[in-house]
């Protein structure tokens, strides 16, 4: 209850901030299909005009919270209109390429707190995997891919596994070595292997950093499928949505379908976030 | 008199730093027989910590010799032969108090069944039954400590080696803990080596008192303790007791005279 009045207040100035840059942005079409008409429209008829054209500038909220009404609740969810098919289709790879990245994350952190080698050769390039822009490499991924015949879900997948598996390389190496002298020395004293050291000391110990990285990572999962949808000329997903809005002017679309991806990210990361309290209340390691 | 538990001769042990050498121990000799307890008592810096982790195999001596139940360190780590308990409890918050005294046993591959007994007798030795389902955080410091004391204790090593265990806790719990330590050595006739730098500490727990200067880490004096083994803590007001005391107070004072 504490934190709604914070909440809605933030939200009641990006409406009314929204609200204000519509009539600002969109007055000019409507003033120039006055002089067009040679009329001289009123102020308030400016006003009600800037926030019920087809194709504006910056739709107002009440146009993208009506659209995404129609897209969302209206349609069949089977339908190419829904809103709801798009997102699930840029779902699905975004979970797809979440469980890769992570696996592959926790792998290379493994092999980097472990072997000396791995420690100095992979991270400078997992760094520099991150320093290229995903937009220019992923148009290349999807071609090389498709070359080899594989389409769809896989090539987006792949993209979100790229951006989400770095947060979990850095977190995991972080955790597994988080362990301190004591406790490390606590397993010689008994006399511990190595895997029995990682099973009961660091991968119990890493849960906390892990879960940090998966909140980010889950997010990027997103950006990547929505950013794999965009060179492909796809036709379905969110990106797909945004793209063909973009060509055809659509802005609401475009808007109703950011706004879409915006809520399946908060989404995704509140899942993440009641797993992790969940988990390690269990472990015992939050109250 | 059967053979010594631990038999240091000429042992030193020098850290190369980047500022040269640092002589952490230099020409110890120490013998410690079963079912002693052992003090090392010193200012920080005299290698008490350090001679109690080559003791533990956790270092290695640069020179001289050192046997722990007849093997080499190392040999003896492996065969598992000491409970070493920090100075920090260090206890792993995602476990239990039970599962924190389980994992040693797990590691060295006891069963289920056994586990769970070992775990309900030391609980017991160290004053914590009824605490098995507890998570550290629940527990006071004290409290954690005495858990971790158990944890040393779950797989029945002859020795037990301490690094200012209770040098965290204010000294009402330190009383309490001490008295309970005695207690515990009574009935487990372990060979215990226990840092402090507590002279009243040392005195009252110890049959050996070793003394330790600094730069180099050497041992300045060992005290054989005339106390009887069995100490109420009112045995501090002893005359023996005081002279004991004066005695480490005069060592730990000409070791750093000429140190």
């Amino acid at each position: 209850m504490k934190s709604l009045v914070p909440i809605l207040t933030v939200v009641a100035a990006i409406m009314v901030l929204w609200y204000g840059a519509a009539v600002w942005m969109n007055s000019q079409w409507t003033l120039d299909q006055a002089a067009r008409a040679g009329t001289e429209p009123s102020f308030s008829f400016i006003v009600a005009d800037t926030m019920a054209q087809d194709r504006p500038k910056l739709p107002a909220p009440h146009q993208v919270i009506s659209e995404l009404y129609d897209t969302v609740i209206d349609k069949k969810i089977t339908s190419k209109r829904s809103l709801v098919f798009h997102a699930w289709i840029t779902l699905s790879a975004t979970l797809l390429g979440f469980v890769f990245g992570t696996f592959a994350g926790i792998l290379l952190a493994v092999g980097i707190v472990h072997n000396r080698a791995m420690d100095m050769s992979v991270m400078p390039w997992a760094i520099a995997s991150q320093t290229i822009p995903i937009l220019a490499i992923a148009p290349m991924i999807i071609v090389v891919m498709n070359s080899m015949g594989i389409q769809g879900l896989v090539p987006k997948a792949f993209i979100s596994a790229y951006l989400s598996f770095f947060p979990v390389v850095v977190g995991m190496v972080k955790g597994l070595r988080s362990p301190g002298a004591m406790q490390l020395d606590l397993m010689r004293t008994y006399h511990a292997s190595q895997p029995e050291t990682f099973w009961k000391l660091r991968l119990p110990a890493s849960m906390p950093y892990l879960f940090t990285s998966l909140k980010v990572g889950i997010a990027a999962s997103l950006v990547g499928a929505i950013v794999g949808e965009l060179p492909t000329g796809a036709v379905r997903g969110l990106g797909a949505r945004m793209l063909s809005g973009s060509y055809y002017g659509q802005t609401i679309q475009i808007w109703s379908a950011l706004i879409m991806a915006a809520v399946l990210a908060a989404s995704l990361v509140a899942i993440v976030g009641i797993i992790q309290r969940i988990t390690l209340k269990r472990m015992g390691l939050a109250q | 008199m059967s053979d010594p538990v631990v038999q240091a001769t000429n042992l030193s042990l020098t850290f190369e730093t980047n500022d040269g050498p640092v002589h952490a121990l230099k020409d110890v000799n120490l013998t410690i027989d079963k079912g002693d307890f052992v003090s090392f008592i010193g200012p920080s810096g005299c290698g008490k910590t350090t001679l109690l982790r080559v003791i533990a195999g956790l270092e290695h001596p640069t020179a001289g010799d050192i046997s722990v139940n007849g093997l080499s360190p190392d040999e003896a780590r492996r065969t598992r032969a000491y409970g070493y308990v920090f100075q920090a409890a260090g206890l792993y918050p995602w476990r239990t108090i039970a599962g924190n005294v389980k994992l040693p046993l797990e590691i060295m591959g006891f069963s289920k069944v056994e586990q769970n007994e070992r775990v309900t007798k030391v609980l017991e030795l160290v004053d914590l039954a009824g605490f098995e389902k507890k998570f550290p955080w629940q527990l006071s410091g004290g409290m954690q400590q005495r858990a971790s004391i158990a944890r040393a204790l779950a797989f029945d090593a002859d020795i037990l080696l301490m690094d200012e265990p209770f040098g965290a806790l204010d000294e009402i719990v330190r009383d309490h803990l001490n008295e309970q330590l005695l207690d515990l050595w009574a009935s487990t006739q372990k060979t215990i080596a226990f840092v402090t730098h507590s002279i009243p500490e040392a005195v009252y727990l110890s049959t050996k008192i070793v003394v330790m200067s600094p730069r180099p880490g050497r041992i300045s004096d060992v005290i054989d303790s005339p106390l009887p083994r069995e100490r109420p803590l009112n045995i501090r007001d002893s005359k023996e007791f005081i002279e004991v005391a004066h005695r480490v107070r005069e060592g730990l004072r000409a070791g750093h005279s000429d140190g």
